[in-house]
């Protein structure tokens, strides 16, 4: 192993609600520009564990490094000690978050959603952040609905909306928790473009997801977790098409099961439409 | 249905003919409400009513009316002590109320205890005591308020006593208009207490997440992500308390203040023995106030309501008037 850290590096990760172990020693390393799907079953920890990353939760046990700095806590004379507010915001700052229900100020315009932080929190002038918002906008194909109200947008609209406030803040890092599943069907195709579009730009990113078409072709790695543990990982084309674990083996199946009703009804759908 | 089924084959046929036309607008007969007309008319006739009784009994003696709500002293009354009181009131009361509400939900057991002692100690207190009590605290201070507190405490400690760190006359503070808005504020902070907690509690928790996850400290998120949209939940009733405050005004007198409305309209009344016109000068200015206070609510809902769900207006009074008497088209 080289002695450069990987992005993050999280190692024995502990967390419990209530008593009730969520994850159970998970360890994960990403590489810079690495882009990684987490799959596994609900209930098994994959919201948990990217809430962990950012420090929505706090961790009972274990450690997790962002780029090299140690999340939450402060190494002093042998002992941890945590960080105060301030500083735990200024490491999240590092980390774009993306979330199932997208989360946009819904009292806020689209371009004032993308404009919030990095003029109330990076400082940045008003004037710079609204052109680099616009771009980001551009970017995310909405150039056009910057004075839109999320609940003027559709759910692909708003999600891709989300993407670009996360971007605005430059992170090293972007966590997607299952972006697409809130959506209609046919609005997860522009979500994933955008996703696509950035993991081609180089972008770390650690994604959530039960998409199997946008694991196998944009991941470099897929790791499946279960039960608060991962079960096993490697790149999408082994442990997507030949899973080595039963437990794999048996989510993977009822994956494409579902995903075929889905298409059907899709299609069923727009064939109807079409009538 | 098969969709191999004939061309001809769809449904019950239209009336025959080739040139039945295709059903076009709808033009039907409106539901009819007998009773709308029966309550339209028993309300018409208590109007007629109660305009005969305004215009033809002489205790009102309108021409007095409009000459008490003039005067001065009345006037001064309404400025100082029911509008500047009832503002000053609201500000503490909501300025607090945010803090308390704020201390309430927050995880220091210490500051949300307080909050809660706060609330239930004010609460407990009628208004009309609590004034009166506002009105005698100077006795606790005979000799002044220490601008600095622990101040004067300080410098005997260190024997330095000749010090003597400036005071006020507690008198000043706490009696006049002054002592009334602290009063009627501390008071109302209580119950902004609750308005604000429910409109915090009513945001989604996503939201302060998505803040904390873009770098905003807890304060930040709260400040400018959940405070404005939990303002859309807290508006409607602190006009409630808003204008139920400018009525609380007229408590003032305990206090005693009496630049204030109520009591300088009823003391015209006991000089010239008009005590039944005064009191309907006091509720038209009432009438007055609380209309404004209505305005500025349904400006401020309108504001703190932008981009939440359609922004398409209410349809009007004269609309939904028509289509009550069933005439609507
Ligand atoms: N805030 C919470 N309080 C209590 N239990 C929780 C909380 N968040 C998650 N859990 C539990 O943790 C487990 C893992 O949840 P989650 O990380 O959301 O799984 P996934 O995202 O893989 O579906 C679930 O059993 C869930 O009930
Ligand atoms: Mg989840």
């Amino acid at each position: 192993m080289s002695d450069v850290m990987p992005l993050v590096h999280a190692v024995n990760v502990h967390k419990s609600f209530y008593g009730v172990e969520v994850l159970k020693g998970i360890d994960i390393d990403v590489a810079a520009g690495e882009v990684i799907c987490l799959l596994g079953p609900s209930g098994s920890g994959k919201t948990t564990f990217l809430r962990c990353i950012n420090q929505l939760e706090t961790i009972q046990g274990g450690r997790i490094w962002i780029d090299g700095e140690l999340a939450g806590y402060e190494e002093k004379g042998g002992r941890l000690h945590r960080l105060n507010d301030k500083r735990i915001a200024a490491q999240r700052r590092e980390i774009g978050m993306v979330f199932q229900r997208f989360n946009l100020f819904p009292h806020k315009t689209a371009l004032a959603n993308i404009m919030e932080a990095p003029v109330h929190v990076a400082g940045t002038g008003k004037a710079e952040a609204e052109k680099r918002g616009r771009e980001l906008l551009e970017r995310v194909g909405l150039g056009e609905r910057c004075d839109a109200y999320p609940a003027q947008l559709s759910g692909g609209q708003q999600q891709r909306v989300a993407i670009a406030r996360a971007l605005a803040m430059d992170p090293k890092l972007m966590l997607f928790d299952e972006p697409t599943s809130a959506l209609d069907p046919e609005l997860v195709g522009e979500v994933l473009a955008v996703m696509r579009e950035l993991a081609a730009a180089g972008m770390t990113m650690i994604v959530v997801t039960h998409e199997m078409g946008f694991a196998r072709e944009v991941a470099d790695r897929v790791v499946f977790m279960d039960g608060g543990v991962v079960v096993e990982q490697g790149p999408p084309e082994d442990v997507i098409n030949n899973p080595q674990h039963e437990r794999t083996q048996a989510f993977l199946s009822r994956i494409k099961e579902e995903t075929e009703e889905h298409a059907a009804a899709l299609k069923e759908r727009v064939a109807a439409e079409e009538l | 249905m098969s969709s191999a089924a004939a061309p001809e084959d769809t449904g019950p046929t239209p009336p025959s003919g080739a040139q039945a036309e295709r059903p076009g607008t709808i033009d039907a007969v409106p539901v009819r409400h007998p009773w709308r007309w029966v309550t339209i008319a028993v309300i018409l006739a208590l109007i007629f009513l109660l305009v005969r009784l305004l215009l033809t009994n002489d205790a009102f003696n309108w021409s007095f009316v409009w000459q008490a709500m003039v005067q001065s002293p009345v006037l001064n009354g309404l400025m100082l002590g029911t509008l500047l009181g009832t503002v000053g009131a609201m500000v503490i009361g909501i300025t607090f109320g945010i803090a308390l509400a704020v201390m309430r939900l927050s995880d220091n057991p210490v500051l949300s205890g307080v909050a809660w002692i706060y609330t239930w100690f004010f609460r407990a207190i009628p208004r009309l005591v609590l004034l009166t009590i506002m009105g005698a605290l100077g006795v606790l201070f005979p000799d002044g308020l220490n601008l600095i507190p622990f101040g004067n405490d300080l410098a005997h400690l260190f024997g330095a006593d000749h010090l003597g760190f400036a005071t006020i006359d507690a008198n000043r503070v706490f009696v006049g208009v002054l002592g009334g808005i602290i009063g009627l504020g501390l008071s109302e902070a209580a119950y902004m207490a609750e308005i604000a907690r429910a409109g915090i509690l009513s945001v989604d928790p996503g939201q302060r997440e998505a803040a904390c996850a873009l770098g905003m400290s807890n304060g930040k998120a709260m400040r400018r992500i959940v405070l404005p949209q939990a303002m859309r939940v807290i508006v409607p009733p602190t006009g409630n308390e808003t204008i139920a405050m400018t009525k609380d005004t007229s408590l003032l007198i305990a206090i005693p203040v009496t630049t204030e409305l109520f009591f300088q309209l009823s003391s015209i009344g006991s000089r010239t023995y008009q005590t039944f016109p005064v009191l309907v000068a006091a509720v038209l200015w009432y009438l007055v106030v609380c209309s404004v206070l209505m305005v500025v609510q349904s400006r401020l809902e309108a504001y703190f309501g932008r981009g939440f769900g359609t922004s398409a207006p209410d349809e009007g009074f004269r609309t939904r008037m028509l289509s009550m008497i069933g005439g609507s088209k």
